[in-house]
């Protein structure tokens, strides 16, 4: 039987007395809060604080640590995600005293080199994205997304047209449409094609001189390189809107293809999943953009200059959309990133892609014989197979092979993303991986489709909660704790 | 309405078109084939009657614990009645898609055309091949 005493709610090993400290009397006199206050903008009742011991929380959050899968613990194929292994010496560097001591507030002059840094760091987005002007401030990036479909409004106001349209692909991010219509504009979904491309009859039907920006993933979610990328270039330039490029993929790219050189006129990056910035944790994140010089007035403020032998923040930029974020931008994160670019250098950035690449068509190699995957025979950094047939023949869904992979010790592929292929499981094994993981992998995965469906439709049974209810959480949440009367 | 007799969007949305008052109302909804791709609704978007609706753009959408998906409308028109109540009852859509199911009712455009879509048949067979 399993011990579930440290994983039980906080609330749930509270105790009424119990403390985790021992404050000394105050030696300042004291004043009531009541007479600090209005009585109105007093609680009245005490904050029902869970009360515990610092043991109690130790536990508590160490043991639930050890029940989720990481990269620092599993592989972690989720496609789209980027799961690269990152290394700690990132996380030490970012947090050297000299780092992690400065203040947002410090005058520009004792932040010296903090400033260098993230001076240099724009440079270095310049020149892997081939655009020019960046900005480090967006804090992820589907907020990158938002800031840089902001600048693209305001240039086109500035031009004195009015613009509504923004186009994108069914394969793209969810963010994507999510930005465009908290911009302002309309969000025009645009086919693809059996093979994964664009289809340009639609979008030649649906481009106009209302269309302001469309908005590719490029490599796809698909894990494609998008070949027609040039006409649609082409075609969207000719009506005066802009490309936008989600950064997403970056990783197959590095090195290797600009996006500046393609045609794109913005993007973001994610430093979370290219340039080994933290997973998930709640952020903070970030998502620096970089775009063509005609779109540099309207970046957010503050940016980085340089006067000089001095580096300073600057405010003033009549024509910026304004501020959207506090300070520096999210600089743990892009302290990470620098470190990152600067540990592998040019060379070594391109062998990221490449390797990445490699990795992913092994897998896939090895792959398509256990499970179709419906585009092509090579892919770049991420390929998508489908279960779409194991269902039809044997009841047996992405679902419940994803589950079983956790009993296997592997963490699942995203799984009925995107949504263009049914029963979709997209894997990127990233360039961290080595041949034995990703053997171990596909033979666990061989081992997964031998098993009888009743298996499959049971796991996980190795974790502390096999299947959540899912459609019962999304239909009826309970979105407060209450104990239980 | 039975699904013979219905015409398809490729996109899995299904319209039946009924006189009414001497005007043509386009019946929309989607099919069992989707829904069973999608695994359970948890949320739906119509639009409010009075919206224009256009073949081949979006009227709505369904969310599953899957993905969001865009509703498309099969035809030209105006939105003349949503079915009340039907978000709240995603059992309901799942149990009887091609009756009780129904999302909304379109008054079809004058110049309305329904060439482009599937006949029953045809829809079936691309189920079969997907």
């Amino acid at each position: 039987m399993r011990n579930t005493q440290a994983t039980q709610l906080l609330f749930e090993l509270a105790k009424p007395g119990r403390r985790a400290n021992m404050l000394p009397p105050s030696d300042v006199p004291t004043t009531p809060t009541e007479k600090l206050y209005p009585s109105g903008a007093l609680r009245h009742e005490p904050l029902e604080l869970p009360e515990l011991s610092e043991g109690d929380v130790a536990r508590h959050f160490t043991n639930l640590s050890s029940l989720n899968m990481s990269v620092d613990t599993h592989f972690y194929p989720l496609g789209s995600c980027t799961m690269k292994y990152n290394p700690k010496r990132n996380e030490r560097l970012a947090n050297l005293p000299g780092i992690v001591d400065l203040h947002p507030l410090q005058p520009d002059e004792s932040a010296q080199g903090m400033l260098e840094l993230l001076y240099e760091l724009q440079s270095y987005f310049a020149e892997i994205s081939g655009l020019p002007a960046v900005s480090l401030q967006p804090a992820a990036g589907a907020h990158g997304e938002l800031t840089a479909l902001m600048a693209a409004a305001a240039y086109f106001r500035d031009l004195g047209q009015t613009r509504t349209k923004v186009l994108i692909p069914d394969s793209a991010h969810g963010t994507n449409p999510a930005s465009a219509s908290m911009v302002g504009f309309q969000s025009i979904t645009i086919r693809s094609r059996a093979d994964g491309s664009v289809d340009m009859d639609d979008l030649r039907s649906k481009v106009d001189e209302q269309t302001a920006v469309f908005m590719i993933t490029n490599p796809s979610t698909l894990g494609l390189f998008e070949k027609q990328i040039d006409q649609i270039a082409e075609r969207i330039h000719s009506v005066g809107g802009l490309i936008y490029l989600d950064g997403a993929n970056m990783n197959a790219i590095l090195g290797i293809a600009r996006p500046g050189d393609f045609g794109a006129d913005m993007m973001h990056y994610n430093p979370h999943k290219t340039f080994s910035g933290p997973h998930g944790g709640g952020g903070p994140g970030a998502g620096p953009i970089c775009v063509r010089d005609f779109l540099e007035p309207y970046l957010p403020v503050p940016r980085v200059t340089k006067v000089g032998e001095a580096y300073r923040m600057d405010a003033d930029y009549p024509k910026a959309i304004g501020r959207v974020h506090g300070f520096h931008g999210n600089i743990g994160v892009l302290v990470r990133t620098y470190c990152y670019i600067r540990a592998y250098g040019g060379k070594g950035l391109r062998n990221v892609s490449e390797q990445a690449v490699l990795n992913a068509n092994y897998m896939l190699a090895r792959i398509r014989p256990l499970l179709p995957v419906p585009l092509g025979e090579r892919c770049m950094h991420e390929f998508v197979a489908s279960a779409s047939k194991l269902k039809k023949e044997r009841g047996i869904t992405a679902m419940d092979i994803a589950k079983r992979l956790l009993d296997y010790g592997f963490h699942a592929p995203t799984v009925y993303f995107p949504l263009t292929v049914p029963e979709a499981m997209m894997m990127e094994p990233t360039e961290t991986e080595s041949k034995e993981t990703l053997d171990a992998f596909v033979d666990a995965l061989e081992q997964i489709l031998s098993e009888d469906a009743d298996t499959l439709h049971a796991a996980p049974t190795s974790t502390p909660i096999s299947r959540p209810d899912e459609v019962r959480a999304a239909r009826k949440p309970v979105m407060r704790w209450t104990a239980t009367p | 309405m039975q699904p013979e007799q219905l015409k398809y969007n490729p996109s899995h949305e299904w319209v039946g078109v009924t006189e009414s008052g001497g005007e043509k109302i386009a019946v929309i909804g989607i099919t069992d084939f989707a829904l069973e791709q999608l695994t359970d609704l948890v949320y739906m978007a119509l639009p409010k009657v009075g919206t224009k609706v256009t073949a081949g753009t979006e009227f709505g959408e369904v969310e599953s614990v899957k993905a969001v998906s865009p509703l498309y409308s099969p035809v030209d028109g105006e939105v003349v009645e949503v079915h009340d109540g039907l978000a709240d009852q995603l059992e309901q859509l799942a149990a009887d898609p091609f009756g009780d199911g129904w999302m909304i009712k379109v008054k079809l455009a004058d110049d309305a055309k329904l060439d482009g879509l599937l006949d029953y048949a045809a829809y079936k067979q691309q189920c079969a091949n997907s």
